[in-house]
């Protein structure tokens, strides 16, 4: 017998304690027509699932449950896709634990 | 402050950032550390093991109050399928010894008294404070850096970049570059919560005692990758890292990963029961010896992960991050002493301690390793895991067959999978790599 419970991602994110800069967003995604592969790909690996694709096809990100790890930044900053920075002094994840 | 000089400048509190800015406040240099957390640690993730002899080096009664979780007396080593796992257990009473070798911590506890440590030592600590750039002179030296909090320049005679496995500041200035996704893995971890004397019946542990388990195999789904368990006092750290090149390829979710391995019939009794409080990601430099980028120039130094300073064989960073981080304290005190100008040439000091340490040595005997697992890692975390495990099961199922027709079904399902040139080609290069 094989039993995997699969959580959602929400309720993992939902264990840790952020601090929200309300209308500073530290990372943007550039306008595109269409998502380059790199891009497409954080909307499966981003480890908070910041990442999605809307109605239109184009990839978008709310960064609220950003863990600041930098994945994104490595695969989409070079050729433009996103603009990275970290959050302001003391704003956004804060570990408990780490 | 901006009017004020600085010897040196630390950008950042984690082991690295730490053990520089406590080194050189200890020595007498007038030293400013600036965290972008909330406190130290807020920011940092770690498995985590600590290894005493570094930190001993540094603080030799750090036992006496840091805080540690357990020191370890076990390690197991798991090939893991689907299934099942083969493994190696290491244990020895031996660990049971005055000063323990390697202990679990938290790093968010460890590197809050870690940087009380700095403090002590006169140093000053600005939290909640994130640097945006390196100021730089028309020469291009770095002479301070600029901060999100208001004010100018601070001023620095070197700055330390003790900034991270993502580091900005460095790779915005051209200092070094962006680490490759095939260099950096992506680790993501939880804390589960079970009382003490829960884990320490599950895993055989008196008191302090601890047990560390390694896993590699389908667990990673063919990417290169290892899950980890670390028993803490009363939580365990449980995660998985696979390579960025690897997860953007198979676009598996990392998190979806977490879960099948904590689903997996070998882990899921060990963390059965207990409650999770936090769920963290983070980068691991796994380059090697041969993605170490320049590490010093004019009013700079680069340490710990930032510098890609992890042995990813042995899985010791925040040992490699400290080390770094005293030697830098240690070379630009020296360079202070005798009067010396933070230039390039003088802060090479920084270079030549590492060469001469095991953190340089042991990084260059393993230089081929990195490679050799990224460009087979079908082999190493799918087909081979999957034939040990027929294996050891051929060896220990009792069914009626003869010996020798098992046997024979081990070697024979071996090379059908890679054919003798291909087993024979790998232990080699195998070896190569380890040599």
């Amino acid at each position: 017998m094989k039993v995997t419970v699969m959580e959602r991602i929400e309720d993992k994110l939902y264990q840790n304690r952020y601090l929200v800069d309300t209308g500073r967003p530290h990372i943007k995604v550039r306008p595109h027509l269409s998502p380059s592969p790199n891009l497409l790909a954080l909307t499966e690996i981003c480890p908070a699932k910041c990442y999605e694709v809307n109605d239109a096809g184009q990839v978008e990100i709310v960064v609220d449950g950003c863990m600041e790890c930098g994945t994104c930044r490595v695969l989409c900053e070079a050729n433009g896709d996103i603009e990275w920075n970290y959050p302001r002094g003391g704003f956004g994840i804060l570990f408990k634990f780490g | 402050m901006s009017e004020e000089k600085f010897d040196a400048i630390v950008v950042g509190a984690g082991m690295s950032g730490n053990a520089a800015a406590y080194t050189m406040a200890s020595s007498g240099l007038k030293v400013l550390q600036l965290e972008r957390g909330e406190y130290p640690g807020s920011k940092n993730v770690q498995g985590a093991i600590l290894y005493a002899n570094t930190l001993e080096t540094i603080i030799p009664d750090f036992r006496d109050d840091a805080p540690l979780e357990r020191h370890l007396v076990e390690q197991r080593f798991w090939i893991m399928d689907d299934t099942s796992h083969t493994g190696m257990h290491y244990r020895s009473d031996d660990f049971n010894e005055q000063r323990p070798n390697r202990y679990t911590i938290i790093r968010a506890q460890f590197d809050k008294w870690f940087s009380g440590k700095v403090r002590e030592a006169g140093g000053t600590v600005l939290c909640e404070t994130t640097v945006t750039k390196l100021a730089q002179d028309l020469s291009g030296k770095v002479i301070g850096v600029h901060t999100d909090r208001t004010g100018g320049v601070i001023l620095a005679d070197v700055v330390v970049l003790a900034e991270g496995a993502n580091g900005l500041l460095g790779t915005r200035a051209g200092l070094r570059e962006m680490p490759k996704p095939e260099h950096v893995a992506l680790a993501v971890k939880e804390m589960h919560f079970l009382p003490e004397e829960i884990i320490a019946e599950r895993f055989g542990l008196t008191e302090d005692e601890g047990c560390v388990i390694e896993a590699g195999g389908t667990i990673s789904r063919g990417m290169a990758g290892l899950g980890f368990l670390y028993t803490n006092r009363e939580s365990i750290s449980l995660g998985i890292g696979c390579l960025v090149s690897g997860l953007a390829s198979t676009m598996e979710k990392p998190y979806a990963l977490l879960d099948a391995f904590k689903g997996h019939p070998s882990i899921r009794p060990l963390i059965a029961g207990s409650e999770i409080k936090e769920y963290a990601a983070h980068l691991i430099p796994e380059g090697g010896f041969k993605a170490i980028p320049q590490l010093f120039g004019n009013g700079w130094v680069v340490v710990g992960d930032a510098a890609q300073l992890n042995n990813a064989v042995h899985r010791e960073g925040s040992n490699l991050a400290m080390a770094s981080g005293r030697m830098v304290g240690e070379s630009i005190f020296h360079i202070k002493c005798r009067g010396g100008a933070m230039t390039k040439q003088n802060l090479s000091l920084y270079k030549s301690m590492l060469d001469k340490s095991f953190v340089m040595k042991d990084l260059r005997k393993h230089k081929d390793m990195p490679a050799l697992l990224h460009t087979n890692r079908q082999s190493f975390f799918t087909t081979y895991p999957k034939l040990i495990s027929q294996a050891a099961q051929n060896f220990v199922r009792v069914d009626g067959t003869p010996k020798i027709e098992s046997e024979k079904a081990t070697s024979a399902a071996f090379i059908k999978a890679r054919s003798r040139w291909g087993l024979v080609s790998d232990a080699v290069r195998l070896a190569l790599a380890w040599r």
